[in-house]
């Protein structure tokens, strides 16, 4: 028997390249060879700005999850955090180039990571929260997952620009896994001990507090706005029965990451995230 | 939102089981053995073993078993049971040509 070590592929040639799967391909574009043009009709300053928004969200929470490295409660779980999160640091990587290329800008995917100001990142004020228990970012992982699955859904379906359609349709794979991931240690802590059932219960309820914000922020997407909603509530719904945890009334937060209206905890998060980047201008690996 | 009361807990309660993990990876026929990990149940190790063993791109099928299901040959038997195969080379078909166009052999 050969060929049968799993790990053997990491190291071939990829399609006749020096790039190996295992030392990074070394794309400088992420959306290399795909057709970038965008079709007549879309109003490009307001794809600009949902491609913006959605990297936002992708990259704030990525490193929210990557705090979980070296912290999380078992090493399995840290890994699965971490992997999360790169998962969407990919998605930002994706949505920041679309947008600077329609925005005129022609900015690349550091430029809108590394070279804003907290004060013009547009994510939703549900995922710069600092980490909290476990229990509480499993919470956070399945309102955000379950919103951005449905989402991504819609948009893969109808998005009228075929790039953001495509990137949507490649994180429906990613998010329905985050997805499973949230849902499975909802439901275990959920229906665990009564601490651990305790804990979970507060923390849906922390997170109600931004479901408003969750599910209005579809709307800025073009997207059915009320089918997102109900999608996203049946689902949430869902998983408390399963869990066996009272489903929270959303709260009343009036406050909207989307118009720039963050917590205080934005600022210091995006200080750490740009402090090499802002340290050593156009650094590379 | 204490900060991570969780982890503190978590360390006095009895470790998760252990899970043996076999992937099979794209170019592979049969499930490998890659490794093990902690897993509270089946279904978590399944999860666990993606996040640890498939991350990169290594596999399209995964089986875990709990370690303690595994029965093992022993050491103590590993003369009895490994070293009559030692000296039997007829058992070796080498007298075949085996056709070029036939793989995994």
């Amino acid at each position: 028997m050969t060929d049968d070590h799993v790990y053997l592929a990491l190291a071939e040639e990829h399609e006749g390249t020096d790039a190996r799967w295992a030392f990074g391909t070394g794309f400088e574009d992420p959306l290399h060879g795909v057709d970038t043009d965008v079709p007549a009709g879309v109003d490009t300053v307001e794809l600009a700005a949902a491609c913006t928004a959605l990297g936002d969200d992708a990259l704030v929470s990525a490193q929210r999850l990557a705090e979980w490295c070296t912290n999380a409660p078992e090493l399995e779980d840290e890994v699965a955090l971490a992997n999360i999160g790169l998962d969407l640091l990919g998605q930002a990587r994706l949505l920041y180039t679309r947008a600077g290329q329609v925005d005129g800008t022609g900015r690349g995917e550091d430029d809108f990571a590394y070279l804003r100001e907290a004060s013009e990142f547009r994510n939703l004020r549900l995922a710069e929260l600092p980490n909290g228990d476990f229990a509480f970012s499993v919470a956070r992982l399945l309102v955000f997952s379950t919103w951005r699955l449905a989402l991504f859904t819609q948009l893969a379906a109808s998005s009228p620009d075929p790039v953001l359609s495509a990137i949507a349709a490649k994180a429906v794979k990613e998010t329905t896994y985050h997805l499973r991931y949230a849902a499975d240690w909802t439901v275990r802590l959920g229906d665990g001990t009564e601490l651990s059932a305790r804990k979970m219960g507060a923390a849906m309820e922390q997170v109600a507090v931004f479901l408003d914000e969750v599910c209005e922020a579809g709307a800025k997407s073009a997207v059915d706005a009320v089918a997102l909603r109900e999608a996203v509530i049946a689902q949430l719904r869902h998983v408390c029965d399963v869990a066996t945890l009272v489903y929270p009334a959303p709260g009343q937060d009036p406050l909207r990451g989307r118009d720039g209206q963050h917590t205080e905890y934005l600022a210091p998060l995006i200080e750490e995230l740009q402090s090499l980047a802002r340290a050593l201008p156009g650094a590379v690996w | 939102m204490s900060e991570n009361n969780g982890t503190q807990e978590s360390q006095d309660a009895p470790s998760w089981p252990l899970y043996e993990v076999f992937v099979r990876g794209k170019r592979g026929l049969n499930h490998v053995h890659v490794g093990s990990l902690h897993a509270a149940d089946d279904r978590m190790a399944l999860s666990n073993a993606r996040d640890l063993y498939t991350r990169r791109n290594e596999g399209v099928s995964i089986w875990v078993v709990r370690s303690s299901n595994i029965a093992a040959s022993s050491r103590d038997e590993k003369d009895a049971f490994f070293d009559p195969s030692a000296d039997k080379v007829y058992r070796h078909p080498t007298f075949y040509d085996i056709p070029a166009d036939i793989p995994h052999i």
